[in-house]
């Protein structure tokens, strides 16, 4: 009985003290970091789904812009091929291909709204001016999702390196590789401008 | 005026080193005299500037403060209209929840309206912190820039395309002929009409809301639990063996049960302040709405 009170306490004492010196903080960091990712990939799967309206729209009115239409299908395609799950994050490459992908698609888009411009019908149609509105939206949550992404992964790689988590990064979680952050590519943090 | 860090995520290191600040004074009441132990001054030291590499900011916006539904820091509305406004919020807050915030600024500090409305409705922490039902409409009359910040739970109802046509069909003509006061409250009845409109979503929130008491105690179970925990170990401690050991070991644990007290900020300090002031209720917005210019 003695023995077992003991036991039970060194437990409770082990436990309390691994919590307070931050043993839960790396995998709880690490965790935050991995559901900023899903967000910042739902927001361009998002966008991705608004593409095909979009060009249906367009085609109606400009059909003979057929360079900028397939241009943007293209890197649509593309982009929607790279996926990276939560478990690929450390890989810079892979982050890498993914941004230059969607940083493609980003600048198809551009150029598709910038001819958008030639045509009075078009530039007035309802249904461009809504899917112009969602996909300008989408791209503000996209710019959203991935400063959120960056935050949190300087928060966890920060714990990876710094006092008193650092033991823990060194010992019981030795494996665990910092995060790849996105670099910041000029104008791909920006929405689109979209005048009506 | 308050300067926040921007993007600084919820529950991270920060917190964490905040709550070793906090816990010393019950630290020192536990200790019965004695001074805080070496451990926590220790971790207080190490906390404190891990806390502050956090909370610095990539890049710093200073907010103004929440004072109310009505927040028009560049003086551009007529006081009966900002009471109309305020009436009008509130009354859609005491049916639904929703939190509607107006804010019009000086400057928006050379950031985008975007990255300024978004960084606002977090630092306000507008609507309640489990539906994110919180709207803001933005106005810079110096920029001549205009935004419906909306919240993650109304993403659905008040729609990146609904919210820019409000933009652009109620608020923009006005501001145009410079009628502040009148752009923003029919932006305002814009936003109140789409968000009111939709019957079957009025009854779910109202539906939602009846429920919300029983949080606080879902959020309270674990910590009392844990304590009931705690007790009956001393317990079992202190009278298993009354030998001297015993009595020393039982002497070495109420700190351990202060320590933990002090984190009894686990629970997230989320919650709704409704009470005397006005105040956020915790709820987050991942960029929806809709931004125009005049």
């Amino acid at each position: 009985m003695k023995r077992n009170v003991s036991l039970v306490a060194a437990v409770m004492a082990a436990a309390l003290t691994l919590s307070a010196c931050g043993y839960n903080t790396i995998p709880t960091l690490q965790e935050q970091a991995k559901a900023r990712w899903s967000d910042v990939q739902n927001q361009y799967q998002r966008r991705a789904d608004l593409i095909p309206n979009l060009v249906a729209t367009v085609q109606g009115y400009a059909a003979q812009e057929k360079n900028v239409l397939t241009a943007v299908v293209e890197a649509r395609a593309k982009a929607t091929q790279i996926k990276i799950d939560a478990s690929q994050l450390t890989d810079p490459e892979k982050l890498k291909a993914f941004q230059d992908a969607q940083n493609q698609l980003t600048g198809a888009l551009g150029r598709l709204l910038a001819v958008s411009e030639n045509y009075p019908d078009l530039k007035s149609n309802a249904n461009f001016l809504a899917l112009q509105s969602q996909l300008e939206g989408t791209e503000n949550r996209i710019a959203v999702a991935r400063r959120d992404y960056i935050e949190a992964v300087r928060t966890y790689n920060t714990a990876l390196r710094t006092f008193p988590t650092v033991i823990w990064a060194k010992t019981a979680f030795a494996g665990e590789k910092p995060m790849a952050e996105f670099t910041a590519s000029e104008g791909a943090e920006k929405p689109p401008q979209v005048k009506f | 005026m308050i300067g926040v860090a921007f993007g600084k995520p919820r529950g991270g290191v920060a917190d964490i080193a905040a709550r070793g600040r906090r816990q010393r004074p019950r630290r020192a009441v536990a200790g019965r005299g004695r001074p805080a132990s070496l451990g926590s001054r220790i971790t207080m030291w190490l906390a404190a500037p891990i806390a502050f590499c956090i909370a610095a900011p990539a890049f710093a916006l200073f907010f103004p403060q929440l004072t109310g539904r009505v927040v028009d820091q560049a003086g551009v509305m007529s006081a009966a209209s900002r009471s109309a406004v305020e009436a009008k919020a509130k009354e859609l807050e005491d049916k639904s929840g929703i939190q509607l915030v107006v804010a019009t600024v000086k400057s928006l500090q050379d950031s985008d309206v975007e990255t300024y409305a978004n960084g606002l409705f977090r630092f306000w922490r507008l609507g309640e912190a489990k539906k994110n039902n919180g709207v803001l409409l933005l106005v810079a009359p110096a920029e001549h820039k205009v935004r419906i910040e909306v919240g993650y739970g109304l993403e659905g109802t008040l729609t990146d395309a609904l919210a820019s046509v409000i933009i652009t069909s109620a608020i923009v003509p006005r501001f145009k002929a410079n009628d502040y006061s009148g752009g923003i409250e029919r932006g305002v009845d814009g936003i109140i009409s789409v968000l009111t409109t939709d019957a079957a979503e009025w009854h779910r929130k109202v539906n939602v809301r009846s429920e919300s008491p029983s949080d606080d105690f879902n959020k309270l179970f674990p910590i009392l639990f844990f304590l009931l925990v705690l007790f009956i170990v001393i317990y079992l401690i202190r009278h298993a063996d009354g030998s001297s050991t015993g009595r020393r070991r039982g002497m070495i644990f109420p700190p351990y049960g202060g320590s933990w007290g002090g984190g009894g900020g686990f629970s997230d300090g989320g919650g709704g302040g409704f009470g005397g002031g006005f105040f956020g209720g915790g709820g987050s917005s991942g960029g929806g709405g809709a931004s125009g210019s005049w």
